[in-house]
C-alpha cells in the first residue's frame, strides 16, 4: 500500500510540474474569460453613435430609421448628398443610405457592420410592407392590434404538488456541455495514461520498477496519479475562470455602472430569464454526477488505455487498437442529439446504462430529469464495468510491457489473457 | 555449503511455448553464480520468477528455507538486461524513487545514495537530468540502486554491457567485494571470459532445461578431455601408443591420453625419448564446455 502512494505522489507530481501542464492550466481559463467577456467588449465598442446620411427623397424613412440604436440618420441636400457619396474623409459620416429604383446601397469607405446592415434592412422592409397593406385597404390599427406574441412557459410538477419552472432550452444546454466535456476528459487523460506506459516501456525502466512491485500496482498507480492531475487542472480551471470573469468585469464596468445595471429593469428582465432558464435543474446533482461519472468513465477507459500502451513499443502503433476504444465514446457524442429530442427514450435508457457510453449519455439526461433507480442502476453497471475492464487491461499490461520489438495483433492479446500469473 | 536459492522443477509455459521444463538449480549462500546458456533458452524467463514477475506454472522456489513470497522482494535486488531510468527525472530524484520502492525508508535511502555517489565519485549527477548522462553513466546508477538496498541475493544481467573496459573493471571489483561480504550474486551473461574471473559455481540452460550444473571445478573435472600441450625441443613428430596427437606447430605437440594408460606413462614414454622444455595440462575453458555441452545435446 505504501510503494503504491509512491507510485501516485511520482505520476502525480511529474506532471503537475511539468511546463505543458502550468501553461494548459493557465492559458485554459483565459480563453474561457476571453470567450465570456469578448462578446461584451465587442457590444461595448458596438455602441459607439454612427452617422448615416439620407438624401431628401427618401426623407419618408427617416423617422422609422433613427429607431435604430446607436445610429443616427441625417438628411442632406441632393447636391452635397452627391459630393460625399465620392468622399466621406473629412465628413465625419460613416455611410450614406442610397436608392436607385428599387434597389437601396449602403456606400462607406469601411466595411459596412453586419448589425447595422440588417437592422437597416429591417426597418425598410416594414416600411414598405406597411405602404403596400395601407394601398390594399388594410386598417393600420387592427394590424396593430392583431400583433401577439405567444411565450409558452414550461413547468414540471414536483411530487409534492409544486410547480417548478422548467426549462428545455437549459436543460440542452447544461447536457450538452457537461456530456461534451466527460469526453474530452476522458480523451485527455485517457491517452495521458497511454503516453506514460508506453515511455516506461521506451524506456526500458518497467522491468527495475516491477521487480520491486506489481504490475498492476504500477498501473493502477499511475491510472489514480493522473486522475489527480485531471481533477486538479478541472478545479484549478474552474476556480481560475471564475476569478477572471469577475476581475475583468471589475476593470470593464465601473462599479456605479454596474449597480445603475443592476437596477435598470431590463437587467431584471435579464435576470428572470436567466432563472428561468436553469430553473428546475438540480445543480448539486449534476455537479455530483459529474464528478461520479467523470472518475468513473476515466477508470473504465484508462485502464483499457493502460493496456495499449503495454502491447506497443511506440506510440505510432498505437492507432490499430485505439480505434475499438475509440468508437463507443465517438458513439456516445453521436447520440447526444437524438438523446436529447427524447431522453426518456428506449435508446436514451440504454445508452445511460451500458457503460461505455452512460458517462456521456447520463450527463446529457440528467438535466431534463433522471429517476433515482435509473441513475443507480447505471452507476452500479459502469462501477462493475470499469473493475471488469481494469481485471482485463492488468493481465495484456503485465504480459505487454515485458515484450519488445514484436508487432501485436489481436490474436496475440486475446492469449495473453489466458497467461497466468 | 548451504543453498541460498533453491529452484525446483520449475516449469513455465507461455501459450505453446515451453520457456522452463522442469528446471532445478541449488545456489550456494555466498557464491557468484553464473547463469549461462544461448540466446532463448530461457534464463530471463528464470530470473523473472526469482524477481517474482512472473509466477512458475509448477514447481517451487525456495529463498532461504522459506518459499519465495512477496516480502522476499525487498532482500533481492535485480538488474535486468533490458533496463532505463526516466529519462526527464533528475538522477538524485529517480534513485530516492527507486530505492523507496524497494521498501528502504527516504533517510537510509538518502544516507546510502550520498555513500555511493561519493565512492563513485559521481556526487555531481545528482542534480542532473539522466537525459544529460551517457549511457555508462546510467548504468553506474542503476548499479548502485540494484544494490543500495543490501539485499541477500543480487541478480546480474549482463552487468557490463554498455561500460569501458575501466569502468568494467570499478563494476566487477564491487561485485566481488559485495561476495566478500557474504552476498549471494546470480551473474548472466554471454561473456565466457568475465564467467571464468569472478563465478565459482554456474549453470547451463540449453531448449528451456538445466543441462550442466555445478561448481566450477567439478564440472571442469567433468570435461577433462585429457589434453596435453608438450613442447620438445626438436622439431620432430611424436608418436606412442600412449596417445594420440591432435595438431602440431613446429614443436609444440597437442596431444590426448589414450584409455588404459595416465599422465605418468606419457611423460614417461615422451622423456625417454626427447629433451621436454615444457608440458601443461590443458583444462577446458568455460567456453570450449559451453560448445561441447550445448553441442552434445
Amino acid at each position: 500500500m505504501n510503494k503504491i502512494w509512491l507510485i501516485i505522489s511520482r505520476e502525480y507530481l511529474v506532471r503537475v510540474k511539468k511546463k505543458s501542464f502550468i501553461v494548459m492550466t493557465i492559458l485554459g481559463p483565459i480563453l474561457m474569460a476571453a470567450l465570456l467577456v469578448t462578446p461584451t467588449i465587442l457590444s461595448m465598442q458596438d455602441q459607439q453613435n454612427r452617422l448615416i446620411a439620407i438624401t431628401e427623397k427618401n426623407i419618408d424613412f427617416l423617422e422609422p430609421l433613427n429607431k435604430i440604436e446607436n445610429t443616427q440618420f441625417n438628411v442632406i441636400p441632393n447636391e452635397e448628398f452627391e459630393l460625399l457619396k465620392k468622399d466621406f474623409s473629412q465628413t465625419g459620416y460613416y455611410a450614406v443610405l442610397d436608392k436607385n429604383e428599387d434597389q437601396f446601397y449602403l456606400l462607406s469607405d469601411q466595411q459596412i457592420s453586419l448589425s447595422v446592415k440588417r437592422s437597416i434592412a429591417d426597418k425598410i422592409e416594414k416600411i414598405i410592407e406597411r405602404d403596400k397593406l395601407k394601398l390594399a385597404g388594410i386598417d393600420l390599427k387592427v394590424l396593430e392590434e392583431s400583433e401577439t406574441k405567444i411565450n409558452i412557459q414550461t413547468k414540471i410538477v414536483t411530487l409534492d404538488g409544486e410547480n417548478i419552472n422548467s426549462s428545455t432550452e437549459g436543460s440542452m444546454g447544461i447536457g450538452f456541455i457537461t456530456g461534451i466535456l466527460i469526453y474530452m476528459f476522458i480523451f485527455m487523460y485517457g491517452t495521458m495514461v497511454m503516453r506514460g506506459v508506453i515511455e516506461e516501456k521506451t524506456n526500458r525502466i518497467v522491468e527495475v520498477i516491477i521487480s520491486s512491485v506489481k504490475p498492476f500496482q504500477l498501473m493502477m498507480g499511475k491510472i489514480i496519479g493522473v486522475a489527480l492531475v485531471g481533477l486538479t487542472q478541472f478545479i484549478l480551471w474552474i476556480v481560475l475562470t471564475f476569478a477572471l470573469a469577475s476581475l475583468a468585469e471589475l476593470l470593464l464596468f465601473s462599479p456605479n455602472e454596474l449597480i445603475s445595471q443592476a437596477n435598470s429593469a431590463e437587467n431584471t428582465e435579464m435576470m428572470s430569464k436567466i432563472t428561468s432558464l436553469v430553473g428546475g435543474i438540480n445543480f448539486i446533482q449534476i455537479m455530483l454526477c459529474f464528478m461520479f461519472y467523470f472518475m468513473s468513465g476515466y477508470l473504465l477507459y484508462s485502464s483499457l488505455f493502460a493496456a495499449v500502451g503495454s502491447a506497443v513499443d511506440a506510440e505510432a502503433d498505437t492507432q490499430q487498437f485505439i480505434l475499438p476504444i475509440t468508437i463507443p465514446l465517438l458513439l456516445a457524442i453521436m447520440l447526444i442529439q437524438p438523446v436529447m429530442d427524447n431522453p426518456d427514450g428506449t435508446l436514451a435508457f440504454w445508452m445511460s446504462m451500458i457503460p461505455f457510453t452512460s458517462p456521456v449519455i447520463m450527463m446529457v439526461r440528467l438535466p431534463f430529469g433522471v429517476e433515482n433507480w435509473e441513475l443507480i442502476i447505471s452507476m452500479l453497471s459502469i462501477i462493475i464495468g470499469f473493475v471488469a475492464t481494469t481485471f482485463l487491461a492488468a493481465k495484456i499490461y503485465r504480459t505487454g510491457i515485458l515484450m519488445y520489438g514484436k508487432k501485436i495483433s489481436y490474436k496475440e492479446l486475446w492469449k495473453w489473457l489466458s497467461y497466468k500469473g | 555449503m548451504a543453498a541460498l536459492l533453491e529452484v525446483k522443477d520449475v516449469v513455465k509455459v507461455y501459450g505453446n511455448y515451453t520457456a522452463l521444463n522442469k528446471v532445478n538449480l541449488s545456489i550456494p549462500k555466498g557464491s557468484i553464480y553464473g547463469l549461462l546458456g544461448p540466446n532463448g533458452a530461457g534464463k530471463t524467463t528464470l530470473m523473472r520468477i526469482i524477481n517474482q514477475i512472473t509466477a512458475p506454472d509448477s514447481g517451487s522456489v525456495i529463498f532461504d528455507g522459506e518459499r519465495l513470497q512477496e516480502k522476499h522482494v525487498s532482500l533481492i535486488g535485480y538488474l535486468p538486461e533490458e533496463r532505463g531510468l526516466y529519462k526527464k527525472m533528475k538522477v538524485g530524484e529517480q534513485a530516492l524513487y527507486l530505492a523507496q520502492l524497494k521498501g528502504m525508508t527516504y533517510d537510509e535511502a538518502l544516507s546510502k545514495l550520498r555513500y555511493w555517489f561519493k565512492r563513485f565519485n559521481i556526487i555531481e549527477w545528482w542534480p542532473k537530468k539522466v537525459e544529460e548522462l551517457s549511457k555508462g553513466m546510467a548504468q553506474k546508477i542503476q548499479f548502485i540502486v540494484t544494490i543500495l538496498h543490501e539485499p541477500k541475493l543480487l541478480i546480474f544481467d549482463e552487468p557490463f554491457s554498455g561500460f569501458d573496459p575501466i569502468n568494467a573493471s570499478i563494476i566487477r571489483e564491487e561485485i566481488v567485494n559485495l561476495r566478500d561480504k557474504g552476498t549471494t550474486i546470480i551473474f548472466s551473461t554471454h561473456r565466457m571470459e568475465s564467467v571464468e574471473e569472478i563465478c565459482d559455481h554456474f549453470a547451463l540452460i540449453n531448449n528451456s532445461e538445466t543441462i550442466l550444473e555445478g561448481s566450477i571445478q567439478n564440472i571442469k573435472k567433468q570435461f577433462d578431455n585429457k589434453q596435453f600441450e608438450v613442447t620438445i625441443k626438436e622439431d620432430t613428430l611424436l608418436e606412442s601408443q600412449e596417445y594420440s596427437i591432435i595438431k602440431k606447430v613446429n614443436n609444440v605437440h597437442y596431444l590426448t591420453i589414450k584409455d588404459n594408460f595416465n599422465q605418468k606413462d606419457v611423460i614417461k614414454s615422451i622423456n625417454e625419448k626427447h629433451e621436454i622444455i615444457l608440458l601443461k595440462k590443458h583444462t577446458p575453458s568455460i567456453e570450449e564446455i559451453f560448445i561441447k555441452a550445448i553441442g552434445n545435446e
